[in-house]
């Protein structure tokens, strides 16, 4: 029962635009799973291999943008961004993680952070390449309707799904946590630090660049300020996984889920929907005091203090 | 024929010499203690060995093949595997996982890495907390969980640092016991150790380092009556 869990949510998930679900209700749904990839993507190098990111949006920005400027240089649809961008970001990646992950800990966390804004201001200025502060409007959207979409993020999900999953079952998966738990014994055991945690950027960076190329599509229109927000991509990434349970297969989801729905509840209240990041900060305390291991991690916690608080009123 | 060849070894760090001019052979098949006050430099030689340092001066040759300088993965792959003072536990993970996280260096499947980490395990007795998460084990366990994890990697030489501190009696005829059914294996091994007892009654050969420098090198009976070493053990008596 328990294995096919996955099946029968993916199977309910297939037969969602059939039900005659609103457009926006969609669009919650279709961001849901688009943060749940970057969420197992992020939770790969920092829930499992201990490389803790707080720049994610460089990718998923290099993603983004390898999309828009297909568009408006090479007038190539944005779809072909999610092959083309596996190869650019993991390119990115090489590089960026030949520079960032000779640091450990808190300083590759400062270097990640870096790296983001980096990206965020050179696609700021170099206004030839990527159009600057004005962004890239896709004009000619695929479809209207959200269906489409739907699904192809949906299959993008389960594959990411299916290859995290076999990933950390597998000996990368072991390395993976070897590393996180300690790196001087790691590397005594035999294992390639430098080369793993490479990896693990790697994969990590070219799925957050698939949801960033798919987001292109999606919304038609990207700029720095979207796209490789400090805010509302590196930090709500984290958020996702430390709400949901870092390192918890089922973390990124659960945490994508409440996060999404947290957001818009937020932004639909009069007069505080622009202070929803104040809001974030708040829950993430109360997550780090409260659920140190996320909703999955902590679960049967997170019940009983839920039954406590019935018990006493 | 001798596996391990450490040649005029000598480690800076800034003006001060952790090791100066250190020399020795360890023959394929022995137990070579390596003994000194604290201070002397005895873990610094395993990091030296080990490829946590590369050395300032000097070479170590491991089957003939230069190895100072290459980075401790490359060496553990090459066949020396080495466990540590202070010990590492993979805490988060279980006993089996720890154990198996290093039989992967071999085996690229899990069932073979993890038949591997079961043998590893019971040789070293750590069978009973096969599924703990190693965070909980006693330092006892712990020490062992090092030598069974540095097993698994499959080396022709280990190095063992202070195995044996911090244990009682019971457990240290359980570790003494392990060391010599590592040696009947076939595997070479290393050892700091500050037990005497212990030191003298499994080495072939023991080397005293003190201040950074080579005092003696010999058998334990050697050892036992030379007078430099005594010294160098008293000296370090009086003064604590």
């Amino acid at each position: 029962m328990k294995k096919n869990i996955p099946l029968i949510i993916l199977a309910i998930l297939a037969v969602l635009p059939l039900t005659g679900t609103s457009t926006y209700m969609l669009h919650i749904v279709i961001l849901v799973i688009m943060w749940s990839i970057i969420g197992m993507s992020w939770n790969l190098l920092g829930g499992y291999c201990g490389q803790v990111s707080f720049g994610h949006a460089a990718y998923f920005g290099v993603g983004a943008y390898t999309a828009g400027i297909l568009y408006t240089k090479f007038d190539i649809s944005t779809w072909w961004g999610i092959p083309l961008c596996i190869i650019v970001v993991a390119l990115f990646s090489l590089v960026l993680g030949f520079i960032v992950l000779r640091l450990r800990g808190p300083f590759f966390a400062l270097a990640t952070l870096a790296s983001g804004e980096v990206m965020r201001i050179t696609a700021e200025n170099w206004v030839d390449f990527t159009g600057g502060t004005m962004g890239i409007l896709i004009q000619k959207r695929t479809w209207v309707d959200k269906t489409w979409y739907f699904y192809i993020i949906l299959i993008i999900a389960a594959v990411t799904f299916i290859l995290v999953k076999k990933l950390i079952h597998s000996k990368l998966g072991y390395y993976f946590v070897a590393i996180r738990e300690d790196q001087d014994a790691a590397e005594s055991l035999g294992i390639n630090t430098t080369l793993y945690k490479t990896i693990a950027l790697c994969i990590s960076g070219v799925l957050t660049g698939i949801a960033g190329a798919f987001y292109t599509s999606y919304m038609g229109y990207i700029d720095p300020h979207v796209a490789f927000a400090l805010h509302d991509i590196s930090i709500i990434t984290i958020m996702i996984v430390m709400v949901g349970g870092v390192a918890t297969f089922w973390g990124p989801f659960v945490g994508a889920l409440i996060m999404v729905l947290l957001a818009e509840f937020i932004r639909s209240m009069p007069g505080l929907g622009t202070a929803h990041q104040t809001f974030f900060g708040v829950l993430l305390i109360v997550i780090i005091i409260f659920l140190p291991n996320g909703v999955v991690g902590d679960f049967k916690k997170l019940k009983r203090l839920v039954g406590l608080g019935r018990a006493s009123s | 024929m001798s596996l391990l060849q450490v040649k005029d070894v000598s480690m800076f760090f800034g003006g001060l010499a952790a090791i100066s001019d250190v020399s020795f052979d360890i023959q394929k098949g022995d137990i070579l203690g390596l003994i000194g006050p604290n201070g002397a430099g005895k873990t610094t030689m395993f990091n030296v060995v080990n490829g946590f340092y590369a050395p300032s001066k000097g070479e170590v040759f491991f089957k003939d093949r230069k190895i100072s300088g290459l980075q401790p993965h490359q060496i553990c792959k090459l066949g020396i595997a080495r466990t540590f003072q202070v010990v590492k536990p993979l805490q988060r993970m279980s006993v089996l996982d720890n154990v198996i996280a290093s039989a992967y260096l071999r085996v690229n499947n899990k069932g073979e890495a993890e038949d591997i980490a079961r043998e590893k395990i019971k040789f070293t007795g750590l069978h009973d907390d096969i599924d703990v998460i190693s965070k909980g084990l006693p330092l006892g366990k712990r020490k062992k969980l090092e030598i069974a994890r540095a097993l698994a990697t499959q080396p022709e030489m280990i190095l063992l640092d202070e195995s044996f501190a911090g244990l009682n009696p019971a457990e240290l005829d359980e570790s003494i016991e392990i060391i010599r059914k590592i040696k009947a294996n076939g595997i070479t091994i290393m050892i700091i150790e500050h037990h005497m007892k212990v030191i003298m009654a499994i080495s072939d050969r023991i080397v005293v380092l003190s201040y950074g420098q080579k005092l003696a090198e010999g058998t334990p009976n050697e050892i036992g009556s030379n007078p430099l070493v005594v010294e160098a053990y008293l000296g370090e008596a009086e003064s604590a």
